[in-house]
């Protein structure tokens, strides 16, 4: 145990804690919203995550014809590629998400089923998405060209910030804004939180919920495609099983801040990412997942509505 | 507007809820169902509404068969519910909630400013609590708004499940005169209550069911006087009427 290092890096650590407390943020979105409108755990929302990372890597490599040895690049050509690889992951991901309940989930909803049949077909899907991806890569990772200088570009007290860091930060606070303005603000939103609230409530006020439902797994595999981009900028590889460990990190943030609540994710995610950075230099990075795990299994034995879930009720999805 | 429902069948699992019911509802009038708990009446509003499927039957909307019509879209047609225990959103404010109320008509938003206005002016108390969470209303002011709501979406006819279920004696009073004022508008009325003197007193006709049947279609004031009538729903509370 080192708990020195909290001091003296206790900025650098504070930073990157929240940089991957953000990109968990976006993540839990995904696991959250659909388990407000279907109280469903969502378990292939990892493997959303997988399929948008490799949708980042794929246009800027085969789209772009980047790879390792390119310079990284400047200015306007900059900016549209990393918005080019953006979008490409949230559609692709958003795509995936709202097919994956089409196929995986809808049908069973028709015939009233119980949510553990759900919840089966949720696993099923997930392990095919994998091992499809599996099977096309041949199980080898694929790594991100660096497209983005990784420099320090400025300073706060002797401590330098990263660029790749800062972006994280400044677009996954953006998205969660608009989220959370689309969601209370819009009438699509608010019908998504009536159906939360009352499927058959929202029925009566002519909400088609299919619709509800789609838009709703769309919004979180959006949500979940940026995260993916955001985490190839930082960490610039990939591959099939990628999101095993990150989902259940996600999953984790949302249990915590109270599952199936936005401003819980946001509080979760952050929460878990200083967390795990915290705990790894505390502890060495061995110790990151168990972290993790551990706070799953402390959250549902004492908290089981989450830390947040009380406080922020009202503003359920 | 007329509504016409010809001999429903309705089940929950295996088990007969309605069990071959006819009932109609002419333009302008306010008609109750009235009978036990289990009679099936919340059942019949919740099949009208397209909650529940029909078995066999027909419920005919101004002459058209709209049994296999989906629920989001019978509101279209004019049918609007205030539900069983008013399914107020509790999370969402009084004016979110009135603001789903017209869900189905959202691309008519300048209809929304009049609309809130009609609806206010019924019940002033909602838009004193306007900004306040739905879940934090009391039952009046929760009834209030399911009725409210349900108008938002300017009903042809309006369904009314229990609305005096819960409730203070003076607000139930109140909540009836309001119903009457309604019907005055030109909104027809299907009514369920367990509180069979006020509806009878307000409502034109009325059908008693008993365990999924109608054993008795009249007047509701011919019933209110049926001694078979008052000695079932009416208890001795009908004595001094």
């Amino acid at each position: 145990m080192n708990f020195s290092v909290v001091v003296s890096q206790f900025w650098p650590l504070l930073i990157n804690g929240l940089a991957l407390g953000f990109i968990y943020v976006l993540i839990s979105l995904g696991y959250t919203m659909v388990y407000g409108v279907l109280r469903l755990i969502n378990f292939a929302n990892s493997e959303i995550f997988m399929v948008g990372t490799f949708a980042t890597v794929i246009v800027s490599r085969n789209f772009f014809g980047f790879n390792q040895n390119t310079d990284p690049l400047h200015g306007f050509k900059l900016v549209y590629t990393l918005g080019a690889c953006l979008l490409a992951s949230m559609l692709v991901s958003g795509v995936t998400a709202v097919l994956v309940e089409i196929v995986a989930y809808r049908r069973l909803r028709a015939k009233g089923t119980n949510r553990l049949a759900s919840l089966i077909s949720a696993i099923g899907v997930s392990i095919i998405l994998q091992e499809g991806v599996r099977i096309l890569t041949h199980s080898v990772p694929m790594s991100n060209p660096r497209l983005l200088r990784k420099a320090y570009i400025f300073n706060i007290g002797s401590v330098g910030l990263r660029v790749d860091t800062l972006l994280v930060i400044f677009f996954a606070a953006i998205l969660f804004f608009l989220v959370d303005r689309f969601v209370s603000k819009t009438l699509l939103g608010k019908a998504i939180r009536a159906v939360s609230m009352s499927e058959e409530t929202s029925k009566l006020m002519g909400v088609n919920l299919n619709r509800v439902i789609s838009a709703t797994f769309l919004i979180g595999g959006m949500m979940t495609g940026a995260a993916a981009f955001l985490y190839e900028t930082v960490y610039e590889n990939t591959k099939y099983n990628v999101g095993f460990s990150i989902g259940l990190a996600a999953f984790t943030a949302a249990v915590l801040g109270g599952i199936g609540n936005l401003r819980g994710a946001f509080l979760g995610g952050l929460s878990l990412g200083l967390l795990e950075e915290f705990a790894a230099a505390i502890l060495g990075t061995q110790w990151k997942s168990v972290t993790v795990f551990l706070v799953l299994v402390l959250v549902l034995l004492f908290k089981p509505n989450g830390l947040f879930g009380e406080a922020v009720q009202q503003t359920r999805v | 507007m007329r509504l016409e429902i010809k001999d429903l069948h309705v089940f929950y699992g295996k088990i007969e809820a309605i069990k071959g019911i006819s009932i109609t509802v002419n333009q302008g009038e306010i008609v109750t169902l009235i009978g036990a708990n289990g009679a099936g009446k919340t059942t019949m509003l919740k099949t009208i509404s397209g909650l529940r499927p029909v078995a066999s039957g027909q419920i005919l909307f101004d002459g058209k068969d709209i049994s296999k019509v989906p629920a989001h879209e019978r509101v279209g047609l004019g049918i609007s519910q205030a539900p069983e225990g008013r399914g107020i959103f509790p999370g969402m404010t009084v004016l979110e909630n009135l603001e789903i109320g017209k869900y189905f008509r959202k691309e008519r938003k300048s209809e929304m400013v009049e609309d809130l206005e009609k609806v206010y002016s019924l019940f002033p108390r909602l838009k004193e609590r306007a900004t306040q969470a739905g879940g934090t209303l009391s039952g009046g002011e929760q009834q209030m708004l399911a009725i409210g709501r349900a108008l938002m979406a300017r009903p042809k006819v309006l369904l009314l499940d229990e609305p005096s279920m819960g409730l203070a004696p003076m607000m139930i009073a109140n909540i009836f005169r309001i119903i009457t004022e309604i019907n005055n508008t030109g909104t027809t009325i299907l009514l369920v209550e367990q509180n069979a003197q006020q509806a009878l007193q307000r409502a034109h006709r009325a059908y008693v069911l008993e365990t999924g049947h109608v054993v008795k279609e009249a007047k509701a004031s011919d019933l209110l006087n049926d001694p078979a009538v008052r000695a079932a729903y009416l208890g001795t509370g009908a004595a001094n009427h």
